[in-house]
């Protein structure tokens, strides 16, 4: 499958071993979607350059008004931050939902987000906090908004034979913030999502209008989705029931998920919808009235 | 290009051994066909039953998806490393007492998830024994018996 392993101890040996191999080597982190994509014949390597052994990209931690996630950092990790519940409890609520405990264990956010699936947990919780990702080339280390890498199913715009996500980020939410995670698979564990949201809300001052509304939704199109539109209708809206319900057929009209064989219909898809972003409206906007 | 093969030193079940393997073996393989450790086993072999679950540094993970590389300097538990001897675990006595055994494929898989979870957290409840064991699939026993087996272990007090 591939023939050659390293296991480089910095970000500039493992970029430096890439250009060495000029295209025909891959980072693997966890490796939990990468080794099955390669036992399978979806990908072709020559070498495989596992990046867990760099210290310090397990970290979680505050920095001034961003909260910064190293590449390295599991969604065991996640799920478990204080860090994380206090401020954006949706990613630890998103990172529990993903495969099981054993996956957890290894997987990471980085590589979920360089993986480019439409539906995964980790990306589609990342949208909806408006998260930036450092991608480290030899030429040096950008941030870039997570929602503009990716490009289609499984596609990036980080090339993972050339450059390195090396952390993602997202601005501290401020004071009035709640957020939260709705997801339906067939079972708990071990399956992908039916449908997957992430919702994250800033009220005004007056506690009972909506400031500031985030949704991430999948599968419900090539890419992680963010509801535009429905995020548009709740802003200075008073944050109750009939508003949600509003903003759910909104969100089910902009979204259009697609029939799948293997998980559900459209129609299926479309109802569940309406009832996740409602859920989800509902739980982040009681976080954020500090009654959850 | 030729594969390249690299001494992989870890310990396994408190023996440290070294092995030379080639770069795309997985840890599976490695623990199963090249140490002989065979009651780890291959389910789907992609990540999806928990069949070949093994401890890696105090945490179960699946040795399918490992590259074995990876374990390099790191510390492998397998289900042939839990009993002292003749005498079993408590965990696999309380599965044999539980009835929790039918065919046994999935059994060391369930059995190194509960010891990672009762490593950590010695009196677990009900719903932290499910998470820890919702990665591992059985189609015989329906789940309650293995439940009532760890549940067993983890109510004693005698640590």
């Amino acid at each position: 499958m591939w023939q050659a392993y390293e296991m480089p101890t910095s970000v500039e040996e493992a970029l430096a071993i890439l250009a060495r191999y000029d295209g025909r080597a891959r980072l693997i982190a966890g490796g939990t979607d990468l080794i099955l994509e390669l036992q399978q014949g979806k990908r072709q390597v020559e070498c495989l350059v596992d990046v867990t052994r760099i210290p310090g990209l397990d970290r979680i931690e505050r920095q001034g008004d961003w909260i910064v996630l190293g590449a390295g950092v599991t969604f065991r990790q996640i799920k478990d931050s204080p860090l994380l519940k206090e401020h954006a409890r949706l990613l630890p609520e998103a990172a529990a939902t993903v495969g099981a405990l054993q996956i957890q264990t290894v997987a990471t956010l980085a590589g979920n987000v360089v993986n480019a699936m439409p539906a995964a947990d980790g990306s589609v919780a990342l949208v909806a906090l408006d998260a930036e990702a450092e991608i480290a080339a030899q030429q040096g280390r950008v941030w870039k908004p997570v929602i503009e890498l990716f490009r289609g199913p499984g596609e990036s715009a980080v090339d993972p034979s050339r450059e390195m996500l090396t952390a993602i980020r997202f601005p501290v939410p401020g004071p009035r913030h709640g957020s939260a995670w709705e997801r339906i698979g067939r079972r708990k564990a071990l399956v992908l999502p039916i449908l997957n949201c992430a919702v994250s809300i800033t009220l005004n001052a007056d506690h009972r209008t909506i400031e500031q509304a985030r949704i991430g939704l999948g599968p419900v199109a090539p890419i992680p989705f963010r509801a535009r539109e429905t995020e548009a209708f709740l802003v200075g809206r008073p944050a109750e029931e009939e508003t949600f319900t509003q903003a759910a057929e909104i969100a089910a009209g902009e979204a259009q998920p697609r029939s799948s064989l293997l998980r559900a219909s459209k129609e299926y898809r479309t109802e569940v919808l309406k009832v996740l972003v409602r859920q989800g409206l509902t739980r982040a906007v009681a976080q954020a009235q500090g009654m959850s | 290009m030729e594969v390249k093969t690299y001494p992989l030193t870890m310990t396994v079940n408190g023996r440290q051994v070294t092995v030379q393997v080639e770069a795309d073996e997985l840890l599976v393989d490695v623990i199963r066909d090249r140490l002989g450790l065979t009651g780890t086993k291959i389910g789907c072999n992609e990540g999806e039953c928990g069949a070949c679950t093994v401890i890696m540094d105090g945490q179960a993970v699946l040795s399918c998806l490992i590259p074995a590389l990876r374990a390099q300097g790191r510390e492998i538990i397998t289900i042939e490393g839990l009993s002292d001897g003749e005498t079993l675990h408590p965990l696999q006595q309380a599965f044999v007492e539980h009835g929790a055994v039918q065919c046994g494929y999935c059994i060391p898989g369930f059995i190194l998830s509960a010891k990672a979870l009762l490593d950590v957290n010695p009196h677990p409840d009900r719903e932290q024994i499910k998470e820890a064991i919702a990665g591992n699939l059985c189609r015989c026993t329906g789940y309650v018996k293995i439940l009532e087996a760890i549940e067993a272990v983890a109510q004693r007090t005698d640590g």
